[in-house]
């Protein structure tokens, strides 16, 4: 596989996690579960979304193929798209809502600060722009996990099974495929194994503090990386690309 | 200061800087797209101009009008050929914020970002603990959201006079 191949392959599974994220997240508008989370989430989702158009641009930049960031969002087919599949799990309660975006968010975080010190620079200026975002989105799923878990009985055992729930899709974000290796060897990536340790240290402290229980091992969510999704995927792209389906072309 | 906190001015782009800082911020009128830190270049060359901007939050939705505004003003100045570049490092921070547009969002009735305050707790951290109300002055103040009406504001709450107000956060 050649470098710039895996680089575009690699900025797109960036830019669908970070879509498919930001676009669950949008569902909540006006259904949040009181006005001040229905923004938060909302902005969450939109710095998600400006996430995805900066990481979208580069890789349409490195193809080569004319192609644009709109048309790698709206006209891939569903097993184009590489997300993992964590990010297309249903909002559920809102403790299902935050523990996901607690993991999603930690990861980022310490992948990000990673990336930032990346030798390619576009990557580098991404990871460096979204790892100030992240550490905010960060801090509001970290402070719900401890609010929900140190809270009610109902709240702490609804975020206790919401956590044990989506434990089994976060290995899947470690994952190492020809893509990442290649880029790896290349040193234009860290592997994700050097994050492993302050991944977990970062949820067990979330953890601890929710005075809650680490979530057990169960079995583990694969395939999102090579296109092999859950069903909800199919649901989330006949609503985000219906628009420039049915409507081809059409502009604001 | 960092060395990319004050922007170079290059020989012959004073006369754009100066109608750069006539064009607000289509969100916070007060300030000028050149206090929020948002312009990072201006290169003038003999049929074309451009204009670096860097945006705020990554998906703020802003920067189509602040690139819009910028191409019509320059234009309507009679500058040549007015084209936008949207550049992603370094990344924009508050400190680039400089202390007159500070004082003009308090006034506004928008607290301004703090210094240098990007080094607190990672996980959890509840924003910075003084944050003076900006109707009161009051330093008995509560954080009620980190997310506010835009990507850059947090709600905050005045104890004392009971106003809410918007926070301009640190990043």
């Amino acid at each position: 596989m050649e470098v710039k191949d895996a680089l575009i392959q690699y900025c797109l599974r960036l830019g669908d996690d970070a879509m498919i994220m930001g676009h669950r997240l949008s569902e909540l508008c006006s259904n949040g579960p009181i006005l001040e989370e229905d923004i938060a989430m909302t902005n969450i989702s939109l710095d998600l979304f400006g996430q995805t158009r900066i990481i979208y641009t580069y890789a349409a930049e490195l193809e080569g193929k004319g192609r644009s960031e709109d048309d790698l969002a709206y006209l891939r087919p569903e097993h184009e798209f590489q997300c993992a599949l964590l990010t297309e799990q249903p909002n559920g309660h809102f403790g299902n809502t935050m523990a996901r975006q607690m993991i999603f968010s930690v990861f980022y975080y310490h992948l990000f600060k990673e990336l930032s010190k990346s030798p390619d620079e576009s990557l580098a200026a991404f990871a460096a722009k979204s790892l100030k975002e992240t550490t905010y989105h960060m801090r509001h799923a970290c402070e719900w996990v401890v609010r929900l878990g140190d809270g009610t009985e109902e709240s702490k055992w609804k975020i206790q099974d919401a956590l044990n729930d989506i434990w089994s899709y976060h290995h899947e974000l470690f994952e190492k495929d020809e893509v990442d290796e290649k880029l790896i060897d290349m040193g234009i990536i860290t592997d994700t194994a050097t994050i492993a340790d302050d991944f977990y240290a970062s949820v067990n402290e979330v953890i601890e503090r929710a005075t809650l229980g680490t979530p057990a091992g169960g079995w583990k969510a694969t395939g999102g990386r090579s296109g092999r999704h859950s069903e909800y995927l199919g649901h989330i792209l006949s609503v985000f690309q219906s628009l420039p389906r049915a409507y081809p072309d059409a502009k604001w | 200061m960092e060395a990319a906190q004050v922007p170079v001015i290059r020989e012959n782009t004073e006369a754009i800087w100066e109608v750069l800082e006539t064009i607000p911020d289509p969100e916070i009128p007060v300030i000028s797209v050149v206090e929020l830190g948002v312009v990072r270049d201006v290169l003038l060359e003999e049929n074309k101009t451009q204009v670096i901007i860097t945006p705020t939050y990554s998906g703020c939705p802003a920067m189509k009008q602040f690139e819009d505004d910028i191409v019509s003003t320059l234009e309507s100045k009679g500058f040549p050929t007015v084209e936008v570049k949207m550049v992603f490092s370094p990344a924009w921070t508050t400190d680039w914020m400089t202390n007159v547009a500070r004082e003009k969002l308090r006034r506004y009735g928008i607290a301004p970002p703090q210094k240098g305050s990007q080094d607190k707790g990672v996980l959890f951290d509840s924003g910075p603990k003084a944050v003076n109300c900006p109707q009161c002055n009051s330093s008995a103040t509560e954080l009620l959201s980190q997310f506010g009406s835009t990507a850059c504001k947090a709600v905050y709450k005045c104890k004392d006079c009971q106003e809410t107000f918007d926070y301009f956060k640190c990043i």
